[in-house]
């Protein structure tokens, strides 16, 4: 059995909007899949959806097994822990160190008491400073967290889920906010988890060259269907136009140079401020 | 039409209604005027002869210095009422914060009880508290903390309530997001967060609570704000001055207090 199941999910705001209807999809493990789509989509709701920070109005999730939009809150909290995610806006409490930060990610493992005193064993607080080396953040490791760059936070906000040891990452266009060097150190660290630790990673993009360069499988949405699920290889400028719909023709422009089933890197910026 | 054209409109149409709202204020302060029949040139001679008598009667003398114990003792028992008031406002206020704020509400039931709560407590003055608590309670001290009390915990909710949603939301997402319980959430995301700021409103409030505290002493009969009526009450003008006097002193003090500790946690 696949690692992800998405069945027919649905999901309706306030009786009105449709954000998601009937997505249906599977994930394997250590897979790199992006998700792309014009803005308001519905990238966002479904990635919450997956781990039930939106209840899903209709359908299935199923994830190692475990059917999510069913789960009473106990049985949610374990499965959440093996599921990290990274946002945007990094999501970290600002006036904790980077250490701190990255520890709230063993919190999902504790009773309520260890985890309101804050206890953490000598092995998470070893494991928390070996990843945050290997995230290239040996120097900050007791840095405030305002004190640093946006591409620093973002890999706090990783090593925070990656302490959670998960199965999969959620990530919520983590490079949105960063230049294009710290976007490139990211997705770099992120194709490394899923390559070398075998997590699988569902990213929400907006850039579609990022998403070319680095997926192994890309899922085009608009108007809350998919309209697209294949390789980087089978996208083509006629299908950058079926996802992104009248938006679209300023970023076939910039794919030009692209030829079909070639991984080849587009300026970056241009993509970008194409697509936002 | 062009968008520089819209906004000029929208620029006169703001001109125009920014003079008429002057022009309503102005008649509306001469209605009231005449309403009240308030008389410019009395207000200012009746200002002069007040004045007049602070300066003749109303000032400190050698031998009003004696009372100085006594008024230190009243004051420091107002200062402790104001601030134990404070703290245990404090202590209620965060509890319902935490429950009334969008961020961290249990459910939309217990969150609108809460903060309708903190709006009641809030829009009745500290000294109309006084006055209703006097009915069940007397005069006395525990009137007074009451009036403080309940007042305070009115706007330390509703400050706490704005600091925690301003300051927490991001975090409590991710972490909520990694399997945290919500005492974990409130823990290490909204404390961390919020508590510096809340601190502030807390330094802030015991200011307050110190003025506010003599008039209420004034009206409970308990504290420094007694002591002054009763010198005040007694024709002893030099003993009252000498109260306000220490009350504006400590007053002072107090600011410059907090405001250092403010450096110190923001
Ligand atoms: N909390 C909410 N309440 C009501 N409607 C919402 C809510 N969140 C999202 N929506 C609506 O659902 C749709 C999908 O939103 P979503 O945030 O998932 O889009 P997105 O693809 O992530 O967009 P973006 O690229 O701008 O982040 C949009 O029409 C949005 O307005
Ligand atoms: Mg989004």
């Amino acid at each position: 059995m696949e690692l992800l199941e998405i069945r027919d999910v649905s999901k309706i705001y306030n009786r009105q909007t449709v954000a998601l209807s009937n997505i249906s999809l599977n994930v394997g493990e250590g897979e790199f899949v992006s998700i792309i789509g014009p803005s308001g989509a519905g990238k966002s709701t479904l990635l919450r959806c997956i781990n039930r920070m939106i209840d899903p109005s209709s359908g299935a999730v199923f994830f190692q097994q475990n059917r999510i939009d069913q789960l009473p809150k106990k049985k949610l909290r374990q499965v959440r822990t093996q599921i990290g995610m990274v946002f945007q806006h990094y999501n970290l409490v600002n006036r904790l160190t980077v250490f701190e930060n990255v520890l709230h990610g063993r919190l999902g493992y504790k009773s309520t008491l260890a985890g309101v005193l804050g206890y953490y064993d000598s092995f998470e607080r070893r494991a928390a400073y070996e990843i945050l080396a290997a995230l290239g953040l040996q120097e900050q490791v007791f840095k405030r967290c305002d004190q640093l760059s946006g591409g620093q936070k973002q890999r706090v906000g990783i090593a925070r889920a990656l302490l959670q040891r998960p199965k999969m990452l959620l990530c919520d266009e983590p490079i949105a906010s960063l230049d294009p060097s710290s976007s490139k150190i990211i997705m770099d660290h992120l194709q490394r988890i899923s390559r070398e630790m075998k997590i699988t990673c569902l990213v929400n993009l907006h850039q579609v060259d990022v998403a070319i360069k680095y997926s192994d499988r890309i899922i085009g949405i608009r108007n809350g269907e998919v309209v697209f699920d294949g390789p980087p290889a089978q996208i083509t400028p006629l299908i950058i136009e079926q996802i992104y719909g009248t938006e679209a023709h300023e970023l076939i422009l910039s794919l030009e140079t692209l030829q079909p089933g070639q991984k080849s890197p587009v300026k970056q910026s241009e993509v970008a401020h194409a697509a936002c | 039409m062009q968008p520089v054209e819209q906004t000029n409109l929208f620029f006169r149409q703001r001109r125009w209604s920014s003079l008429l709202g002057f022009v309503l204020i102005g008649l509306l302060s001469l209605g009231s005027a005449w309403l009240t029949e308030f008389d410019s040139v009395r207000a200012v001679t009746s200002f002069l002869k007040a004045l007049n008598w602070l300066f003749t009667r109303f000032h400190p003398t050698v031998e009003s210095l004696a009372k100085l114990p006594k008024i230190g003792e009243k004051m420091a028992e107002t200062i402790l009422m104001a601030i134990t008031a404070t703290m245990m406002a404090a202590g209620i206020s965060m509890v319902l914060a935490i429950i009334g704020s969008q961020t961290t509400r249990v459910n939309s039931f217990f969150g609108t009880i809460s903060r309708g709560l903190a709006s009641v407590l809030r829009n009745v003055p500290v000294i109309g508290w006084a006055l209703i608590l006097q009915f069940s309670f007397g005069q006395g001290m525990i009137t007074g903390l009451l009036a403080l009390l309940f007042g305070t915990t009115g706007y330390l909710t509703r400050a706490f309530i704005e600091t925690i949603d301003g300051s927490s939301d991001s975090s409590v997402e991710a972490l909520r997001a990694s399997g945290a319980n919500y005492l974990h959430v409130i823990r290490h995301a909204v404390l961390p967060s919020s508590l510096p700021q809340m601190m502030s409103w807390i330094l802030y409030m015991i200011e307050t609570n110190v003025r506010d505290a003599t008039l209420v002493g004034i009206l409970t009969g308990s504290g420094i704000g007694f002591l002054f009526e009763l010198y005040y009450k007694g024709s002893y003008y030099n003993h009252a001055s000498l109260i306000v006097l220490v009350i504006i002193l400590v007053v002072i003090g107090i600011e410059t207090l907090s405001n250092q500790i403010r450096r110190i946690i923001l």
